[in-house]
């Protein structure tokens, strides 16, 4: 079908508008219905935010109302460093600053897991300076969990290798702090 | 000025080289965001603390190198024109959220324009890396590798449980997103594509058109992304990533055998209509422009068309975007303007071919 309005392009927007009971119907293209106004979005059309922002309204969190604080006022979140609110968070759908993490921390689980899939917690790459010795606490979990198959399997052999490696890296772990704290 | 260096082909010198399954992928690009851990966040950020920040990247990184690209150029965004703009977005190398972050935005990018990095975009730093055809573990150890040569002199906003952390929290984790841009015709042709959707949605995997988000599939080029950065290995990502577009590549190989087998002639003759309106028309619409280059890069394809080089189509696609017929003409052009001028620059490079 063809555009009302510009008789060129696709109608490929329908809109229904009643106004003091009188129903009309426009076919129009994306092009003329915003020309038009029929389409109030930002520039950018719907973007993903939008749906995001949505998606935070519905945090389960506060549906909770606090024990015995019915009456009382609840104190907003504030990031003590960029000064975002939690609601202005979930209006904006974006973090102000990193700090912003660990002060909406309780509130993020449902958030992240509504946004990845179930997950919350990050399994990727590790900074190679910032990281510092998480490289190898990692290593040192793969290890363990190596050390526990082998021990099923009965390969002791082997387990003891990988159990002096265990040792070696918890020593490099423990140097480093040693050397951290001074 | 060392910017006209990249507004005068339209084609990045990378894309000139073939990659792995080039005749269906046209391009790998990996892209991570990463912040600073003592600064506020673009979006709510002092204008100065921003400017810093980019002046630290120019004192930094201006004519550096790292491994065997080419050295990188800064550009601040506010000394760029409007059209300038516009051409480096539609070369990818810019998104267009950073051109209008005018007051401290700024970009490096590397002369053979392989890597680019987007500073004061939505986090601090936007680094993305592109490779031709389907490469996408290659791009990512390069990235990686990056990415440390970065952390070498930055503090990476990072947390043991969070990753990355991000100004939304659709990036946070890896701060990856991993990206396959391909040429589907056949596919679209037979209306699979719809079909198959769904279920590319399932792997968390999103497909988008080539301008990003909410961009149309224009002339049959369809990227394919990663939507979930939280609680998977980027290798495992890009291995999700790498399955579904390698099933693609085969129902799209399908699709051309099995149309070439039962319609062959009404495929020649789509084609070969196409070429002539590419090559004869003196009007033309960047829709049907796109439509029309898609069927030509088929039919050079399927060897329906010799003497053309493959190339045509992303190089023709860039060139007949709206900031590059301006840059062109050297000045703003209206719509009616740009449809003369882009028939034009088509049978020209047609033409070209041919010799």
């Amino acid at each position: 079908m063809q555009c009302q309005e510009c008789q060129k392009r696709q109608a490929t927007l329908h809109f229904t508008q009643v106004i003091n009971g009188n129903k009309t119907e426009v076919q129009l293209c994306e092009v003329c219905a915003k020309e038009k106004g029929y389409m109030s979005y930002p520039e950018d059309g719907y973007s993903l935010h939008n749906l995001l922002t949505g998606l935070f309204n519905f945090d389960s969190s506060q549906m909770k109302t606090p024990q015995g604080s019915q009456f009382q006022q609840v104190k907003e979140l504030q990031c003590s460093k960029c000064n975002m609110t939690f609601s202005e968070f979930k209006r904006v759908g974006k973090f102000g600053c990193a700090e912003c993490y660990h002060t909406f921390a309780t509130h993020l689980d449902p958030i992240f897991r509504r946004v990845h899939s179930g997950n919350s917690k990050h399994h990727g790459k590790i900074p190679k300076r910032k990281g510092g010795d998480l490289h190898l606490k990692k290593q040192v979990e793969t290890y363990k969990q190596e050390l526990q198959n082998l021990i099923v399997n009965e390969a002791f052999e082997e387990a003891a290798t990988v159990r002096d490696k265990i040792k070696d890296l918890e020593k490099q772990i423990q140097n480093k702090e040693a050397g951290d704290n001074q | 000025m060392t910017l006209q260096h990249f507004m005068n082909e339209a084609i990045s010198p990378w894309m000139r080289e073939e990659g792995p399954d080039s005749d269906i992928v046209l391009s790998s690009r990996i892209r991570l965001a990463r912040n600073l851990a003592d600064s506020k966040f673009p979006i709510i950020a002092d204008v100065k603390d921003l400017e810093e920040i980019r002046d630290f990247f120019k004192k930094e990184y201006e004519h550096a190198t790292f491994q065997d690209l080419d050295e990188f150029e800064f550009f601040p965004i506010k000394e760029l024109s409007s059209v300038e703009k516009r051409v480096l977005v539609e070369k990818h190398l810019i998104s267009p959220l950073l051109a209008k972050n005018a007051d401290a935005a700024a970009t490096m990018i590397s002369k053979d324009e392989q890597v680019s990095v987007m500073i004061n975009e939505e986090d601090h730093i936007r680094m993305q890396l592109y490779f031709p055809g389907l490469q996408l573990s290659k791009a990512l150890t390069k990235a990686f590798e990056f990415d440390d040569w970065l952390e070498e002199k930055i503090n990476y906003a990072f947390d043991e449980t969070r990753g990355f952390l991000t100004s939304c929290p659709t990036n946070v984790g890896t701060g990856m997103r991993a990206s396959v841009m391909m040429h589907l015709p056949a596919l679209a042709l037979t209306k699979q594509i719809n079909r198959m959707m769904p279920a590319i949605n399932q792997f968390g995997l999103v497909v988008r058109g080539i301008y990003g988000e909410g961009s149309e599939a224009v002339g049959n080029l369809f990227q394919i992304s990663n939507q979930i950065t939280l609680g998977k290995t980027e290798e495992d990502i890009i291995e999700d990533l790498e399955s579904v577009v390698k099933q693609l590549i085969e129902h799209e190989r399908k699709a051309r055998t099995r149309l070439m087998e039962q319609s062959s002639t009404k495929l020649e003759d789509r084609i070969f209509r196409s070429l002539g309106v590419l090559k004869y028309s003196r009007i033309i619409e960047s829709k049907e422009a796109a439509s029309c280059l898609s069927n030509v890069r088929l039919g050079i394809d399927l060897e329906i068309i010799k003497n053309i080089s493959r190339n045509i189509l992303n190089e023709l696609m860039v060139l007949t975007q709206p900031g590059f017929l301006q840059h062109y003409a050297k000045k703003t052009l209206s719509a009616n303007e740009r449809d003369v001028l882009r028939a034009t620059l088509i049978r020209e490079r047609l033409l070209l071919e041919e010799k």
